[in-house]
């Protein structure tokens, strides 16, 4: 007889969020949900599916199309002891609405002195590779992450974001919550596989602000965060082939950012290449490098970035694809320092 | 809806609190800011917007509030923070940046929040309005009485939220109450060259929603009008807009020279001065004479004086404890 194996229980990441946010619901009914097409449509994105249904009109909650009012109203209802989870459809829409976010809900605890808490959840979408445009493709990860008084984080599983979501709702800090498009495991974005994994059923939370080594190895660190995760793990398999182990970090959260894990990772291999779908200069590739040069890490090659150019994302296909990170890019970063 | 004795004689006090707790500040503003004016120097560094002149927005609009409704405001709050009931003292501390101040200097005079009285402001034109809609909201949600005020200056209804957020409060049918205080200058513009039309309380029908405009900057003009509308958020009858012509008597900051401002419009706002209107009011109407107003003076400067004299006495909170309170 075969041993019974553990059932798994594939979800997708849209799956996977709807699921932390419905059992947060059911336990806490201090917690709603805000935003455009969050209601009867259940989330462009499908990460608020099935929530209408089982809550209705008044606790998930369509609104205008007006981010700066109702972003700046769940700042008002989280300040006053509501856990609102509020949806900006596509993260490039924060131009129109960024003061309620940076200059309020990441601020008024510490106007108030610690007497004020914020606990919101927003979540947005990233990320580009389906020729969606200059104004819904983008990650700006460095731009919420550079912030002070936000969480950032965005998962790259549906693992992960489904106790990261829990542990965001319950934490008593603003969270923004990043979900990478095409990790979502909707069909017409086109889907990552390895994003859809099992998720158990009952609720658990994944601490916020901790890396996760996702693939050990022992001759060059490669660090992610969404895509990029998935960018490493391809060029980590090809590396594998060629003889080379290298190690992957999810690093799960910008903000806090687990610097200790890369730092580690990196004392062990002596070789760093950052991978991010957001710009070149100012990122978060930069702020990992620049930490890891400032604990003194000895290395045996310089830091390679892997990261989108400094240029607004193109619509042709073929511009936006060359100008994506890809396991191909990172393979030749490699190859850039394996002589060293 | 009329106020009684004790509601006029609270808004008269309160008026007077607000102006010499100004007047004070006016004063400590300009330690260590002569004969040079650098507004990094002093016991108040930093920009101070004072709000002489409007004090009839706040008492009219406060005299029906309790410590449960919710106010969000501008970087001009003193008047408003103090009818609200804001500690003052921790108020003014904070005003000094001191440790003892509402957040231990974190904020300073335009990041007041008293969570006690359910108080904050923001110092971004029209960002007082999106937290006050989503508090009636929370309230709503949790079947909790109260109501939201949302202050505005007359230049914040050019802003963008204006229109979202009075928009979804009426989608919603929220209990909130939007309070323009028209000062007629936006800084150093004044409204005419900045806003299409005369009454911004006219924009209320774009929304459905009760528009009013109270004239002559009258403490009990505005008591009236504003209880029927906080009435009917009460009753879950929804948002309304109001309009309240008032004065700004200084000029936007400590500093403004007020060049722009036509030759005479200051002694003609002067003599408009709402405060000894009111005071004249109460004469007339034997709820004040000579001795129980000179009685109300005292007890006012009193409670200024003591609010500076604990801010004077207060200590700085060491400078890296500036790192903490980020995160609960």
């Amino acid at each position: 007889m075969t041993q019974v194996k553990q059932k798994e229980r594939k979800l997708t990441i849209a799956r996977a969020m709807a699921e932390a946010i419905a059992q947060e619901m059911r336990t806490d009914d201090k917690v709603f949900v805000m935003g455009e097409d969050v209601g009867a449509l259940g989330g462009v994105f499908g990460n608020t599916r099935g929530l209408h249904e089982e809550f209705g009109d008044e606790r998930v909650r369509d609104t205008p199309i007006s981010e700066t009012a109702f972003i700046g109203a769940a700042v008002g209802a989280a300040s006053d002891g509501m856990k609102p989870v509020v949806e900006l459809m596509f993260v490039d829409f924060f131009g129109v609405c960024f003061d309620a976010i940076y200059n309020m809900m990441a601020k008024n605890t510490y106007f108030s002195g610690g007497n004020v808490s914020v606990p919101m959840v927003l979540m947005t979408s990233t990320g580009g590779g389906y020729s969606d445009g200059g104004q819904h493709s983008q990650c700006v990860h460095a731009t919420f992450a550079h912030l002070p008084g936000m969480k950032v984080v965005a998962p790259s599983n549906a693992y992960d974001a489904k106790g990261m979501m829990i542990a965001a709702i319950r934490d008593p800090n603003p969270v923004v919550f990043m979900f990478h498009k095409a990790l979502q495991g909707m069909g017409w974005l086109g889907t990552e596989k390895d994003a859809i994994v099992h998720v158990p059923e009952d609720a658990y939370e994944v601490e916020l602000g901790k890396a996760v080594v996702t693939r050990p190895g022992t001759d060059v660190t490669i660090v992610g965060i969404t895509s990029g995760v998935h960018d490493g793990l391809k060029a980590a398999r090809t590396l594998e082939e060629q003889g080379v182990s290298a190690e992957v970090i999810d690093l799960r959260s910008l903000a806090p950012l687990d610097r200790d894990t890369v730092i580690e990772s990196v004392k062990k291999t002596g070789r760093l290449i950052v991978v991010d779908e957001d710009y070149h200069s100012y990122g978060m590739t930069a702020e990992v490098i620049a930490s890891v040069v400032e604990a003194g890490v000895p290395l045996k090659a310089a830091p390679q970035r892997v990261a989108y150019p400094d240029i607004p994302i193109p619509f042709a296909r073929p511009m936006e694809q060359w100008a994506l990170p890809s396991p191909e890019k990172i393979i030749a970063a490699y190859n850039t320092m394996k002589e060293d | 809806m009329k106020p009684n004795q004790e509601q006029l004689l609270w808004m008269y006090k309160h008026m007077l609190i607000s102006r010499f707790f100004e007047e004070a500040i006016e004063t400590i503003y300009m330690e260590g800011k002569k004969p040079a004016f650098n507004m990094a120097n002093g016991p108040i560094p930093g920009e101070m917007h004072l709000s002489n002149g409007q004090e009839p927005c706040a008492v009219g609009v406060c005299a029906h509030l309790t410590a449960e409704d919710i106010v969000t405001h501008t970087h001009r709050p003193h008047h408003v923070a103090i009818a609200k009931g804001v500690n003052l003292k921790a108020m003014t501390a904070e005003i000094f940046g001191k440790e003892t101040g509402l957040s231990g200097g974190r904020g300073g005079h335009m990041h007041i929040f008293d969570s006690a009285v359910n108080f904050s402001c923001s110092g971004i034109i029209g960002q007082s309005l999106g937290p006050a809609v989503g508090a009636a909201l929370s309230r709503v949600m949790q079947k909790k009485s109260g109501v939201a005020v949302a202050y505005l200056g007359d230049a914040a209804a050019n802003q963008g939220v204006f229109h979202e957020a009075l928009n979804m409060a009426a989608v919603w049918r929220l209990p909130v109450i939007f309070i323009i205080e028209d000062n007629a200058w936006g800084i150093s513009v004044p409204k005419r060259s900045s806003t299409a039309i005369e009454r911004n309380s006219d924009r209320a029908a774009a929304y459905g929603m009760p528009g009013e405009f109270i004239p002559g900057n009258d403490p009990v003009a505005i008591f009236d009008v504003v209880g029927e509308a906080i009435a009917r958020a009460r009753q879950g009858e929804g948002p309304t807009l109001i309009e309240i012509e008032t004065s700004r008597l200084a000029g936007h900051f400590m500093g403004d020279a007020e060049a722009y401002r036509p030759a005479g419009e200051k002694d003609a706002l002067q003599k408009l001065d709402p405060i000894p209107a009111m005071k004249q009011r109460l004469l007339e109407q034997d709820l004040l004479n000579d001795t129980t107003d000179a009685a109300l003076i005292e007890e006012a400067h009193a409670i200024v004086d003591d609010a500076i004299q604990f801010a004077r006495d207060s200590d700085y909170a060491a400078p890296e404890t500036a790192m903490d309170k980020v995160f609960i």
